[in-house]
């Protein structure tokens, strides 16, 4: 497979018949059953005729609440996807053995551990995180949308596009074969002359694109949107979280976008930034693509500290303790995560002063997280905590996350990083920190926060079906790998010589097994939760005792959020306001100015898309039709001068009417 | 206590029980850096399940103070707390770096035995190859295979490259491990303290055939070592530039291999991606391009120059116009005039260049 | 943003005054495009860093020539000299369009845009023709290190400039549609912004690049 050089036709590019992988017999299958359930939902939404509302509602919204949401779904279905590859893996590694080539060749294991880590962190890990910022960043602030809310459309779709092309070389084609971070030279065209880096390149720079858009919203949302009266010193501990994530993202991204840039050049031109030959620099790419990548993993990890925070504290039924610090931890660990990049290459032979310099960086980032998690400690002491599955995934990430941090501060040290690195330590380790970070800490926000979007809690049953089988999965799945990487076994491989490894890989194939279970006992929760909506349902607003200004208003929130824009007097505003017996306005409505849906989001990411396709397969003509669409799909749309339109008073005041009866008999009045 | 965790982890652990005094050093700061973090890791453990417990709701007798949130005395502890594990962990981290620099000489064998003054390391090119290893022994100049053998308690000093793509050379029960990559040397000094046979492998992925890039290192006494270098001596093949070529194709698996002679120079050519006759060295390239490079007439070596950027085998060889001699006479006559550019300039006056230069 | 007192909590209160003190009952709908400004300089910040980092790697890779040609042997300064004054003189006229803006002369407005434009245009022109002149001399971007760096870093300035033309061509149309409304003056500081950015770049192009390039 490697070096055939592709055939080019001017209308087909290097596609071809050849290129299905009709001789694959586990993605055929796969094949067969996604497009047998994905006909079927088509089918489905079709019989129901949904077309139109999920359309007009959904698709075309600019609504955050929607959006987030649908961030949300993106990232549960390229969840499932991911591991689907994570098993894959595991049961490759686990049958690996005595000269057992297993299932997988190598051009598709290598493929399948590439799209893993890469679909995990872009097309799982950020559409979580990205999805819940945008639900609750404008109900925490008491903003009635974010600030260019038909960007934000745009965002997701961008980020969706990206995860159909990934989708995509699944069955067209190949994906990289190179590892998540494709370093060259082996990413370059003299070694993967194929289209999967190609795919990788595209995939990554749309989705990229729509998440750096995604950040200045953000950030212009909190600056400019918050509630008078919301100083930053006031701002929800996950409002400065979601600050300083969108920051990371704003100054990291870009880098990012230009390393792929550069590397594609090298692809398409023939230029030569990291090839071996005419003076290019592969250790470039990997300095660079760090000084992207490692911001990354706090951009990924902050807002979940910001979740657990503000679960922590209302669980806790108290005030979040050491508010000041907690923000100042997370300014220092947003300013440090850009000088530690090197901590991921110390094995490249920069000097030792070089290399103690980032590790000791690195260790001193542990310092303010340490802090994090003594102020969560503390805001349990003297608490009144109550275990509902927001706060179990809370105190399951406080007892998991220690470990990885301390086995992150291990590896931080450049010495024993050269014994440690690369080795299933490693993959043990990350997988600790976002695992235990960033995945319990998104099914904690799942859980905490889907009555506010949904107006009905989870069913709890499903959902401690879903924890026992997580945790207790989790470790029984990467215990042996921190094992066996002080065994001095190295990730990536395929086939192993050591049989005395064997019982190790079965058991972690035996946790990810029980992760499985986790994970369909979650999706049981989500479906009985949905059949059983009225008995769970939230009248409330507030379900759980909330401190912040989203359990303010109703659940689901109307489109416009708050009727009237709360005044906020105090850190936790929705606790001050409870507190001081502050009754909602109930008479007095006006009109209110919202955005007006669009499909130009839409249709600007359905042509990225073909572009990227077209550039993927070297379709010219294709790829400048496609580029060409965008701009002037772009153009056209500053001339469309409709952007909003007013929500007339006496509906809201319908709405608000509507909620005053709904509240009537919760508060027993 | 180092010791006695050292035992308790039991020989399988070989990153945690190695052969080497390198590899022995960088666990035990393995050891040393966990334990200092359970310092501060196991109180807040264990707080955590005592709080999550104690201040359950259903535990109506704990303390319930919802104002509680502030404590300047606690902040204090809680950052002071990482704070002074990090200084100690600092420190270690930073004298463990400069000690335990792959690059630096050894300064001892082991804990109880200095090196003795005048002892020469041992040197072993090692060429990381899609996907096998090369081991070269200059002094005694001969190569092997996919096996590497060395002497118990005496230092060696591996310089490191690869032909092709990133690899990571790892010898667990050795040393830790350090990157191999194309058109750089990186270094490597260690010594086995026991005898053994072990694994060493590829620590980064490389390609389709990375799971079976491993080889098998020995540690053996001065005799049997001697008497190994013997038996390959009078091994039939030996290394020249072309075998090396032909071993330099992709192969995966590949059982062990000895050659009786190495060609001089080799691994410098290896590392300057000028094994095959008429390229341009990457060495005489900086030190053209140190002087401003060759002007106009730089189409003169493109050839010279492609090594894999299009792929690494589909360049099957350099411009037939192109021998050795004829780049060496080039490098020598541009690094010999002081001022090659406007030299160059002159002649590319006169000269009609492609437009594109290499198709 | 105000900072409202912390309200004494001090039953009983009055409840409709505590609840005009929670609730904004007066609020107007807030201007469109408030942020749009703060949004726009952000992504420019963005773009920096896109720049940055492409100045990055040309301080890294600029000096490997590949035994080929070196900046002494390709810059031809006088003409990137012309080609600054071509971009600088674009950005007094775009400071000339403002003039006209802020005194509410749409016909001055889309003048001096098009006068910035033209001056744009010639600047691209001569970028592209100094782009050509290379690569027939066989300098090609695929040729060293230093080339591929050269060509990126001031091909994708080149690309900024384009993209700001088929920008101004369009605000010229906009003007011309609905006059100096607040979205269309909000572009025009936009659009600004980024011309005027551009123009600091391509200042650090032409010192870092060119001038120390032909120093080196």
């Amino acid at each position: 497979m490697p070096n055939s050089v592709p055939s080019w036709s001017p209308l087909l590019g290097r596609l071809s018949l050849d290129v299905l992988p009709l001789h694959e017999p586990i993605i055929l299958v796969t094949f067969a059953v996604v497009a047998l359930a994905g006909g079927a939902l088509l089918a489905a939404v079709t019989w129901f005729r949904l077309w139109g509302y999920l359309w007009s509602e959904w698709f075309t919204s600019v609504d955050h609440k929607k959006i987030g949401v649908m961030y949300m779904v993106l990232g549960l279905v390229m969840f499932l996807r991911g591991f689907a590859d994570a098993l894959l893996m595991r049961v490759q590694q686990a049958v690996g053995f005595n000269g057992n080539e297993g299932f997988l060749p190598a051009h598709h294991y290598d493929q399948v551990f590439t799209a893993h880590g890469v679909i995990m962190i872009f097309f799982v890990a950020m559409p979580f995180v990205t999805g819940l910022m945008n639900f609750v960043v404008p109900l925490q602030i008491g903003a009635r949308d974010v600030s260019f809310p038909f960007l934000n459309n745009l965002s997701f779709w961008l980020t969706a596009s990206g995860a159909a092309l990934v989708m995509v070389s699944l069955f067209v084609g190949e994906f990289a074969a190179t590892g998540w971070l494709a370093y060259p030279p082996l990413s370059g065209l003299g070694y993967s002359p194929g289209v999967g880096v190609d795919y990788y390149i595209w995939a990554l720079q749309i989705a990229g694109v729509g998440t750096t858009l995604s950040g200045i919203n953000l950030i212009v949302t909190i600056v400019k949107l918050r509630a008078p009266g919301m100083t930053m010193m006031r701002m929800p501990v996950f409002v400065w979280t979601a600050l300083c994530t969108n920051v990371l993202i704003v100054a990291s991204f870009p880098v990012l976008t230009a390393v792929l840039a550069l590397l594609s050049l090298d692809r398409y031109v023939g230029t030569d930034f990291f090839t071996n030959d005419f003076g290019g620099s592969p250790m470039m790419y990997v300095n660079l693509i760090w000084i992207w990548g490692h911001p990354e993993v706090y951009i990924l990890i902050l807002p979940i500290f910001g979740v657990f925070s503000e679960i922590t504290a209302t669980f806790s039924g108290k005030r979040l303790f050491g508010y000041a610090s907690m923000v100042y931890a997370t300014v220092v660990i947003t300013v440090l995560s850009y000088v530690v990049w090197l901590h991921h290459f110390f094995t490249m032979g920069s000097g030792a002063s070089v290399n103690s310099f980032f590790g000791i960086t690195t260790m001193v980032i542990s310092i303010p997280t340490g802090a994090k998690l003594f102020n969560w400690l503390f805001t349990m002491y003297h608490g009144r905590i109550r275990y509902e599955l927001p706060m179990m995934w809370t105190v399951a990430f406080m007892l998991t996350f220690v470990i990885g941090g301390m086995t992150g501060v291990m590896l931080a040290v450049p010495p024993a990083d050269f014994v440690l690195h690369n080795s299933l330590f490693l993959v043990a380790h990350f997988h600790n920190v976002i695992i235990g970070g960033v995945v319990f800490g998104t099914f904690a926000a799942i859980n905490y926060w889907w009555p506010k979007a949904f107006g009905f809690r989870l069913e709890p049953f499903w959902g401690k079906v879903s924890f026992w089988c997580w945790v207790p999965g989790f470790w029984l799945a990467f215990a042996p790998l921190y094992v066996m990487g002080l065994m001095g076994v190295t990730r990536r491989m395929r086939v192993f010589d050591d049989g005395s490894l064997q019982p190790y890989f079965i058991v972690a194939a035996l946790g990810a097994g029980l992760i499985a279970c986790g994970i369909g006992a979650m999706l049981v929760q989500f479906g009985v939760s949905i059949a059983r909506r009225e008995s769970l349902r939230d009248e409330t607003g507030d379900p759980w005792g909330g401190r912040t200004l989203e359990w303010a208003t109703s659940s689901p929130p109307p489109a416009y959020n708050f009727a009237f824009t709360p005044l906020v007097h105090d850190l936790d505003a929705w606790d001050d306001m409870q507190r001081k017996g502050v009754a909602r306005p109930v008479a007095g409505f006006r009109d209110i100015a919202m955005p007006l849906n669009t499909g130009t989001g839409v249709v600007l990411a359905a042509i990225s898309t073909v572009f990227g396709f077209g550039m993927i397969w070297h379709i010219w003509w294709l790829a400048g039709t496609g580029l060409t669409g965008i701009v002037v799909t772009a153009i056209v749309h500053t001339f469309n001068g409709r952007r909003t339109h007013h929500i007339a008073a006496a509906e809201v005041a319908m709405i608000e009417t509507a909620r005053t009866r709904q509240l009537a008999p919760a508060t027993g009045a | 206590m180092l010791t006695a965790a050292l035992t308790l982890s039991g020989c399988d652990w070989v990153v945690m029980n190695p052969a080497g005094d390198i590899a022995r050093q960088q666990a035990s700061l393995v050891l040393v850096s966990t334990a200092l973090m359970l310092v501060i890791i196991v109180p807040v453990m264990a707080l955590t399940v005592l709080f999550a417990w104690r201040y359950r709701a259903g535990n109506t007798a704990a303390t319930y103070d919802p104002d509680w949130h502030h404590s300047t005395r606690l902040e204090l502890v809680i950052w002071s707390a990482p704070l002074a594990i990090v200084i100690a962990l600092g420190s270690i981290t930073w004298l463990a770096t400069h000690l335990l620099d792959p690059y630096r000489p050894l300064s001892r064998i082991d804990a109880t035995h200095a090196i003795a003054p005048g002892t020469r390391p041992l040197e072993v090119q090692v060429v990381a190859l899609d996907w096998k290893w090369l081991f070269i022994y200059p002094e005694s100049h001969i190569a092997t295979v996919n096996e590497l053998v060395l002497p118990v308690g005496r230092p060696v000093r591996f310089h490191i490259t690869s032909s092709t793509v990133m690899n990571s050379f790892y010898v667990p029960a050795l040393a830790g491990q350090i990157y191999a990559m194309p058109g750089m040397e990186t270094r490597l000094n260690a010594v086995f303290n026991q005898t053994g046979s072990f694994t060493g492998l590829s620590a980064n992925f490389s390609g389709p055939g990375f799971s079976h890039m491993r080889f098998a290192a020995h540690s053996v006494d001065a005799r049997a070592f001697d008497a190994w270098v013997a038996g390959v001596r009078r091994a039939p093949g030996a290394l020249d530039r072309a075998t090396y070529r032909e071993l330099d194709q992709p192969s995966e698996a590949v059982p062990v291999r000895h050659y009786a002679q190495v060609a001089p120079d080799l691994f410098a050519a290896v590392v300057n991606l000028c094994v095959r006759p008429g390229k341009l060295c990457a060495s005489d390239m900086a030190a053209i391009d140190a002087g401003g490079g060759t002007g106009a007439a730089g189409r003169f070596n493109v050839a010279a120059l492609v090594y894999d950027k299009n792929g690494h085998e589909t360049v099957v060889s350099a411009s037939p116009r192109l021998t050795d001699a004829g780049v060496n006479h080039f490098v020598r006559s541009w690094c010999a005039d002081p001022r090659p550019w406007r030299a160059s300039v002159a002649t590319a006056a006169t000269t009609a260049l492609p437009s594109r230069p290499f198709s | 943003m105000t900072t409202l007192p912390l309200t004494p909590y001090n039953p009983p209160y009055d409840a409709a005054a505590l609840t005009a003190t929670h609730y904004d009952l007066n609020e107007a709908d807030h201007p469109e495009g408030g942020s749009t400004l703060l949004g726009f300089w952000i992504y420019l910040m963005s773009d920096c860093l896109i720049f940055a980092m492409l100045f990055a790697v040309y301080g890294v890779l600029g000096g490997n020539f590949a035994a080929g040609p070196g900046p002494r042997d390709l810059f031809d300064l006088p003409l990137v000299a012309l080609n600054t004054a071509m971009l600088l003189g674009s950005s007094l006229t775009y400071g000339l369009a403002m003039i006209a803006m802020q005194r509410g002369h749409v016909r001055g407005v889309q003048g001096w845009l098009i006068a910035t434009a033209l001056f744009g245009a010639g600047f691209v022109a001569i970028e592209l023709s100094e782009f050509a002149h290379l690569i027939a001399l066989g300098a090609t971007p695929q040729r060293s290190a230093f080339l591929s760096s050269f060509f990126t870093l001031v091909g994708t300035h080149g690309l900024h400039v384009t993209f700001g033309l088929v920008w101004l061509a369009v605000l010229v149309v906009q003007l011309a549609q609905t006059g100096l409304t607040a979205a269309n003056q909000r572009r025009l500081l936009c659009l600004s912004l980024f011309w005027h950015f551009l123009d600091v770049v391509w200042v650090c192009v032409f010192s870092v690049v060119y001038l120390m390039g032909s120093l080196r």
